[in-house]
């Protein structure tokens, strides 16, 4: 079928500017991507998918500019013993990472993977973003398989005693950044997985996670703050048996962010936690958008997202649970609130639960509301400054998302950020 | 301590008049109770005096040592000397009971300009008085008020007054919904707290609190007004033959 002519026009601009990587051995996987791309054609306006998220300027040909943000904050996971792997608007540097050394995981670069033949990587490189296109179609997701420049293959094979950190730094205000990391966490495995940093002016990162039987992957996200940055994330997650995932992500500012999660639960008693805290001010949109699909027995799935919204910004929740005939004992939760602390600023949320499996317990909740005025009163009767009083009631709300962080030192980081926006900005 | 003068007071949304000239002075030292019927205005009085939203003051005065209450924020009242023990807690999911006490000594402190209690400090001396209110130690990991009883929560309430050492502590139906043990626990914590400097303004629908914290005062309240007042006597009064004889006796 023919693409309509403004989104044919807008992706063969977008597809001008870039260029497709030599990397030999996910040259096909690229191939195979660009003509996904070319079939669905990027995000426009009128997709339903994207119809509280306008895609515009992640597809523009132009580049969109973004101011870098500076602060003396202390550096997020600044403390922590943990393995640096740092890419500057979107290209590993050597010379800032740490060595790739770790007991228990190996660690290359994407174009190192056909040198070095590792067959895993071949055979995950597209395919969970491939899967994943089917029922929704997400092109960005392509886009990236197909022009990626950088990114690393993780291979868990035992538990690392430290995570491998993810950082993303911002140092040029005309960065276009695309990364694509594969992770394949073997039976029995356990790793955590860190990202933080601005990344680039836009980001566009796909990340295919494939958890054998019994592995377990642990993820804290923070994404950074430089106001005028955009970002578009995908991550493709895939369960076996008895395998567990969980995921958080913060987001303080930018002015655009999409994180779509896509999560297949494919073998028995797998776990998939997904949750986000977000806090956005004026301009600030964002938009979470998760799919998960039960496809095993007794599986277990939560989604937690708390946004705090102020002076006009735009919060956006689109989440489905979709439970496949005979994925029974299934057990899906999902809750998506916001905190609106003015008139001005907006919440859309779109929950939905689609099930063919007669014996599973699937719940779903949404709500939008304001500081709670008693609690405020009764705060501050106490002797609690507004300021201060608004900010405990609004680490409250996002109390439920932060706390299915399980590791302590890395959810009281996550708090540190918080509090920090909170207090620059209530 | 306290001074009231002629305090009118309407609802800020509708015109509903809910004060119409109260006259109350609170001294140092003493102890006064306010009883009344239902709807006399008796939250609403304690409410303004703390600075709730939703009030408007028509027309008088209250004073703490002098100062406007009428024009601080609520946190300056509090900082001032003011307490509230609430006629209804309220629970705040996500707040740490404890970190909740400590922001709140700590704020207070800040605003008088003394040093922040220190963490070791703070501990030992909440762990005290938590003791003496037979609060445990979960009760006080807990978030604010949450999945508390209502003695619980009342106890929780006198924790907090006994943490922030006010000097005008207003009680509004603490007694309300407690047991006889209940009671006396809090009565003995309000008790612990009598003391030279502070005043107590206790409101209450039943003399047994009364039995167990002794008025100086007692003020009958209807219809938005002290319409009388008297010594702990007046207390029996109403609570062998209700309000109705005292309330035909004033018309
Ligand atoms: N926020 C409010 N909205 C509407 N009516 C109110 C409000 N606050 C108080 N009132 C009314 O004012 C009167 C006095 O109430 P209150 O102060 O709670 O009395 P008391 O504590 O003596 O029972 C009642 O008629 C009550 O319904
Ligand atoms: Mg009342």
């Amino acid at each position: 079928m023919a693409l309509p002519e403004v989104k044919q026009t807008a992706t063969e601009a977008r597809l001008a500017t870039l260029t497709m990587p030599e990397a030999g051995c996910t040259r096909a996987a690229r191939e195979d991507a660009l003509a996904r791309v070319l079939e669905m054609g990027l995000p426009g306006r009128r997709d339903e998918y994207w119809k509280y998220t306008r895609p515009d300027t992640l597809i523009s040909a132009e580049q969109p500019h973004a101011a870098l943000f500076h602060s003396d904050e202390p550096l997020l996971f600044g403390n922590l013993d943990r393995l640096k792997i740092v890419f500057i608007d979107g290209v590993f540097s050597a010379e800032d990472s740490d060595d790739l050394e770790l007991e228990g995981v190996n660690i290359d670069r994407i174009e190192d993977i056909c040198c070095k033949d590792i067959h895993w990587a071949k055979e995950l490189y597209g395919v969970l973003e491939s899967r994943g296109q089917s029922p929704v179609q997400r092109p960005l997701a392509a886009l990236n398989t197909a022009f990626a420049a950088d990114g690393v293959a993780i291979h868990v094979t035992g538990k690392p005693t430290k995570p491998i950190s993810l950082i993303y730094r911002h140092a040029s205000e005309t960065s276009d950044a695309m990364l694509h990391h594969i992770i394949r966490v073997e039976s029995g495995a356990e790793v955590t997985v860190l990202e933080n940093g601005p990344a680039a002016s836009r980001f566009n990162k796909c990340i295919e996670i494939d958890i054998a039987d019994g592995g377990t992957l642990h993820h804290v996200r923070a994404q950074g703050r430089d106001h005028e940055r955009r970002a578009a994330t995908h991550m493709f997650t895939r369960l076996g048996q008895e395998s567990v995932y969980k995921s958080f992500t913060l987001t303080v500012n930018g002015i655009l962010t999409r994180n779509e999660q896509v999560i297949e639960l494919t073998g028995d008693d797998a776990i998939a936690h997904v949750a986000g805290a977000c806090v956005g001010d004026g301009d600030f949109h964002h938009d979470d958008t998760v799919f998960v699909t039960h496809d095993a027995v007794n599986c277990e799935s939560r989604q937690v997202f708390k946004k705090v919204l102020r002076n006009g910004a735009t919060g956006v929740f689109q989440g489905k649970i979709l439970v496949k005939e005979g994925a029974q004992k299934t057990d899906g939760y999902q809750i998506s609130q916001s905190l609106l602390l003015d008139d001005d600023s907006q919440f859309l949320a779109k929950p939905e639960l689609e099930i063919y499996a007669d014996d599973v317990a699937c719940s779903h909740g949404s709500t939008s509301g304001a500081i709670d005025e008693t609690a405020l009163f009764y705060l501050r009767s106490r002797g609690v400054s507004v300021k201060d009083a608004t900010n405990m009631l609004t680490l409250a709300f996002l109390a439920e998302a932060v706390d299915e962080i399980e590791d302590e030192e890395l959810a009281e980081a996550i708090v540190n950020r918080l509090e920090g926006w909170l207090s620059r900005h209530i | 301590m306290l001074e009231i003068k002629n305090l009118h007071v309407k609802l800020e949304e509708e015109e509903k008049q809910i004060l119409k000239g109260v006259d109350l002075t609170v001294e140092a030292g003493k102890v006064h109770a306010i009883m009344g019927p239902n709807g006399s205005g008796k939250s609403t009085l304690s409410y303004v005096l703390s600075g709730r939203d939703g009030y408007e003051v028509t027309e008088g005065s209250a004073t703490l040592e002098g100062e406007d209450l009428l024009e601080m924020e609520p946190e300056e009242r509090a900082a001032a000397g003011v307490f509230l023990a609430f006629q209804y807690p309220v629970e705040i999911p996500g707040v740490g009971n404890m970190t909740f006490l400590r922001t709140a000594v700590n704020a207070q402190r800040k605003a008088r300009g003394e040093d922040e209690l220190s963490a070791a400090d703070f501990l030992k001396e909440v762990r005290a008085k938590a003791k003496s209110l037979k609060i445990d130690a979960d009760m006080l990991k807990r978030p604010v008020n949450v999945g508390f009883s209502g003695g619980e929560k009342k106890r929780n309430e006198i924790l907090q007054m006994a943490m922030l050492e006010p000097k005008m502590c207003i009680l509004d139906e603490t007694d309300s919904g407690l047991d006889v043990d209940a009671m006396k626990l809090v009565a003995e914590g309000v008790n612990a707290l009598r003391d030279e400097g502070r005043g107590f303004l206790v409101i209450t629908h039943y003399q047994r609190l009364l039995d167990h914290i002794k008025p100086d005062v007692v003020h009958i309240m209807a219809d938005g007004r002290i319409v009388k007042t008297g010594g702990p006597e007046l207390a029996l009064e109403v609570e062998n033959n209700g309000y109705a004889d005292i309330l035909a006796e004033v018309n």
